[in-house]
């Protein structure tokens, strides 16, 4: 290996790595407010990505409809939430008890039948024009990012008790089926989208593409942005109260079912960036995502789940090894990223001083 | 109809199946029996032990690849090569489990993904395995001179094991492992108190789930007679984990049902989807994930709970019979020095939790610690029983210093305690809960539960249990789940589990909070029994009248440290602790 290589091999693990920690991040997120192990983050990297490529060739992404139905679904379902609970409400809303329904069901089917038309709308009509690749994208973004808290509403705010063993299996349970609609909607072939139109200039002997930079660029503004919410928004503190402590942030009046669409919605939005930004490099099939994100999973084991900056680190660091490895054995390329996780545990066992609790039953 | 008659008709329905069902369904139920052994380790590991593992179908190809290539390649009678399996499982899987156990959450999880991918590529890329197209020509079992080749013959052997297995988790569930194992989902600081090594059980139960695996795997390669990689990857190992949690995943009855209806659903859906949507597609994985998603949306517990409400439980639970009490340790001299601390001190961070805190104790003596909220005094507790490090000082116990002590080696010397917050097994019975107590009374390990060798030892524990229950005024409530009793009896119910540890030094922290008062004073009764008896009691409680007429002496703690020290007549009208209490009086 001599040294072009090897820093050609870094600039694809930076790169890499960006995006394995945004998806750790959204991982963290969902996992600390919800305890679900978000399985399905990966098909939402397969679905911008996708669709992004189906928008370019002119036709309408097959997602455009899964996002009407389930909008449609969760109207449903929380129209007859909302019915079921009135009769309960009684002098609370004595007041005025129709039109507060009326404007809560107004407020629903805005939200989740009127935008998702909407989103469609733009879709069939940014369908084919390449001139407008920056609407493409914004269109992408749209169409996915809502999925995150539908998904939640229908698959998991059931569950909000039941246990992290329950939500797992319900999480691959809905990776199953989303990527088996990834296959329905797209086919088995696999779609690569358009390079940003961009340069690429020298650096020494290295060559840099205008994508990695934009990969990295993106990747670092979003975790700013979402740094940002976290430490100096009203919303992002609920989240954080909901992390730390579910029942205490409950007691203080933050709505366990609104921190976790906002995380799911987090997450989806994240996922559709990654999806986005990796869609020019690679080929991206209708179950690539998954594998994506196990690694900004490893990513965020590393850093125990809870911690960012820790997550961050890992994620760079599996980038950087699945680069090299790629270069040395890439037969195996998996196999190692995934088996070099046993030194990072054997250190952390051999250093662990006491018992530590596990989460309550 | 009672739960036990239905477990017979089960076992006769399994009996008499290959005699009428066609061939096609005898083989389906041959992979249902293979899938039951392998959920089975998974419900005692997942659901009753909490730890979750990925790698479930690694397990079972290490049995179906070692029994293949040694019968195949050495000529090694299948019934030599099922140990050399079952070892070569025991090895790896002590090694993954000593590297992740240790650690709490998603450790274990995540190494056996890696394990499962890597052994997923290690059989299909190894030269002497056959690579991808496996290891075929697997010679059949021979029993007696007679092979097993027919799926039917087999289908009797594969459900032999299948029960088998299933009679020896609920053997293991049912004994002082079993409640040990229990105590590993969420409750590990209390099994810790009682003297369970919850890093070594976690490990145990590992190595037992990856040993039916491994079984499970030795079963397949000669019922198949041909092995590939494919059924021994991660996806497999998550649906092993599917069937566990859809049949109920806390039931030994949960892995075969889930197992069962796992295996239908995914036939019945390759078979009538193709047909309704006349074309093939990946249809059945969506329709797979929708109904496993409404299945758990409707019973999350899984089908057999879910089901068992229907069926009434057996109604004459069996009182434990009469049996010796379990050997009683020698109680130190009466006003011997007991318990030493001196310049104790725990920091959390900038908060000083705990001051240069020193005391003593003697034998036989009933010690009152009080003092305001945020005083330190649980934290004191938690410093005597290992459960915290202390930063600074020593702790002395009969002459021995303890403050470096893993909790469960403190329990073995004789220091018990109560929780503040209760601390119990809220699903099992009050009795079981009071049995954990009495864990180091008692010596049967996993394999003798797994044969029942242990019934006298466990009856002896369990009536112990009953007496302890009893003297607390619970023994009517024996068989109520703990989560059913009021917030004060799952108090009394603490004491009575620490009771039955038979301890020398007992810690009870506000054992009287939310009792009423005939009920104090029966505790107040009982504790001082216990004194006669000769039992040390270090007491925490806010209740001053009866702390005052109970204890020989009081220590006083103020903001971490120990405000005062005496009888407590002297404690009542010393001016600090009045101004502690009730603010300055001037």
């Amino acid at each position: 290996m001599n040294t072009a290589i090897a820093l050609w091999l870094s600039q694809d693990a930076v790169m890499n790595g960006a995006i394995y920690a945004l998806l750790a991040l959204g991982l963290i997120v969902v996992y600390t407010v919800t305890r679900v192990i978000l399985v399905p983050q990966g098909e939402f990297i397969s679905y911008a990505a996708l669709s992004l490529a189906t928008l370019q060739a002119g036709a309408v992404p097959g997602t455009v409809y899964l996002l009407i139905i389930a909008g449609v679904s969760v109207a449903l379902v929380d129209t007859i939430a909302l019915v079921r609970r009135s009769p309960n409400r009684g002098a609370a809303s004595a007041t005025s008890p129709r039109n507060d329904a009326s404007g809560a069901i107004a407020r629903i089917l805005f939200w989740n039948v009127l935008v998702p038309l909407l989103v469609a709308a733009a879709a069939w009509w940014s369908a084919s024009r390449r001139d407008l690749l920056v609407l493409q994208v914004l269109v992408t973004i749209a169409i996915v990012t809502p999925m995150g808290p539908m998904l939640y509403r229908l698959a998991f705010q059931p569950l909000a008790n039941a246990s992290i063993l329950v939500l797992l299996i319900v999480a691959v349970a809905v990776h199953y089926m989303m990527t088996g609609l990834g296959l329905v909607f797209f086919g088995g072939e696999g779609l690569r989208s358009q390079m940003f139109p961009g340069l690429t200039f020298q650096l020494g002997i290295l060559s840099i593409t205008g994508q990695s930079i934009a990969v990295v660029i993106t990747a670092v503004v979003l975790i700013l942005v979402l740094a940002v919410l976290f430490g100096r928004t009203l919303y992002g503190k609920a989240l954080r109260a909901t992390a730390i402590n579910r029942i205490g942030a409950r007691l203080v009046g933050i709505s366990a079912e609104f921190s976790g669409r906002l995380a799911f919605t987090l997450a989806a939005l994240i996922g559709a960036v990654s999806g986005i930004l990796i869609s020019p490099i690679t080929t991206i099939y209708y179950d690539t995502g998954f594998l994506i994100s196990l690694k900004g999973f490893v990513g965020a084991i590393i850093g125990g789940m809870t911690s960012y900056p820790a997550a961050a680190i890992g994620a760079v660091m599996v980038a950087f090894l699945e680069s090299f490895s790629s270069f040395w054995a890439s037969a195996f390329k998996e196999s190692i990223v995934f088996t070099l996780i046993i030194p990072v545990l054997l250190w952390r066992s051999l250093t662990a001083q006491r018992i530590e609790e596990d989460e309550e039953p | 109809m009672s739960r036990r008659v239905l477990t017979l008709a089960a076992v006769l329905l399994l009996l008499a199946a290959p005699l009428v069902l066609p061939e096609f369904y005898v083989t389906l139920l041959n992979y249902i029996g293979l899938s039951s052994i392998v959920a089975l380790g998974l419900v005692l590991l997942t659901g009753v032990g909490g730890q979750t593992s990925f790698g479930q179908a690694a397990f079972v190809g290490i049995g179906a690849y070692t029994t293949a290539l040694l019968a195949t390649r050495y000529g090694i009678s299948p019934w030599l090569t099922l140990p050399a399996g079952i070892a070569l499982t025991v090895v790896i899987a002590l090694f993954l489990g000593f590297i992740t156990l240790r650690l709490s959450g998603h450790y274990l999880p995540l190494a056996t993904i890696a394990w499962g991918i890597a052994i997923y590529y290690l059989l299909g890329n190894l030269e002497l395995l056959g690579k991808y197209s496996g290891i075929a020509e697997i010679p059949p079992l021979t029993l007696f001179g007679v092979a097993l080749a027919d799926g039917r013959t087999f289908y009797y052997l594969i459900w032999l094991v299948a029960l088998l297995a299933l009679f020896a988790v609920s053997n293991l569930l049912d004994s002082r492992c079993g409640r040990a194992i229990r105590a590993l989902k969420g409750r590990t600081t209390m099994a810790e108190c009682f003297g369970v090594n919850t890093a070594r059980l976690k490990i145990v139960i590992f190595v037992y789930a990856a040993v039916l695996a491994a079984l499970s795997g030795w079963l397949y390669a000669h019922f198949l007679r041909f092995v590939s990689p494919q059924p021994f990857g991660v996806n497999a190992s998550i649906d092993y984990l599917f069937m566990a949690v859809i049949g109920g995943s806390t039931e030994v009855w949960g892995a075969v049902i889930g197992a069962t209806v796992l295996t239908f659903l995914k036939q019945w859906l390759q078979e009538l989807l193709p047909k309704l949507t006349y074309e093939s597609g990946n249809f059945e994985i969506i329709a797979f994930g929708l109904l496993v998603i409404v299945m758990l949306h409707r019973a999350r517990d899984g089908l057999v709970p879910y089901f068992a409400r229907l069926v009434p439980a057996d109604r004459k639970r069996m009182l434990p019979v009469a049996s010796e009490p379990p050997p009683r340790r020698a109680q130190p001299q009466r006003g011997d020095l007991l318990l030493e601390l001196q310049g104790v001190a725990k920091r959390f961070g900038a908060l000083v939790a705990v001051k240069d805190l020193s005391f003593e104790m003697r034998s036989g003596e009933i010690l009152g610690l009080i003092g305001p909220n945020g005083a330190g005094k649980s934290t004191v507790f938690n410093l005597m029983t290992g459960v915290l490090a202390v930063d600074a000082g020593k702790i002395v116990f009969r002459g021995e210093r303890i403050e470096y002590l893993a909790p469960r080696d403190i329990a073995r010397r004789g220091i018990t305690r109560t929780f503040q917050h209760v601390n119990v097994l809220a699903s099992r019975t009050a009795l079981e809960n009071v049995a954990l107590g009495a864990h180091l009374r008692g010596h049967a390990g996993t394999l003798s539960a797994t044969l029942r060798f242990d019934r006298a030892e466990e009856a002896r524990l369990r009536h112990e249990a009953l007496r302890r229950l009893e003297a607390v005024g619970l023994r009517g409530h024996a068989f109520d789940a703990a989560s059913t009793l009021p917030l004060s009896s799952q108090r009394l119910l603490e004491v009575a589990r620490a009771l039955c540890a038979d301890p020398v030094l007992l810690l009870l922290d506000e054992p009287a909070a939310g009792l009423r008062h005939l009920e104090k004073k029966a505790l107040a009764d009982l504790i001082r029994s216990l004194r006669g008896s000769g039992l040390s009691i270090l007491l925490v409680e806010h209740d001053m009248d009866f702390i005052m007429g109970l204890v020989d002496r009081v220590v006083v703690m103020n903001f971490g440290e120990k405000l005062a020290e005496g009888s407590p007549r002297e404690i009542g009208t010393n001016p600090d602790v009045l101004e502690a209490y009730l603010g300055s009086v001037a």
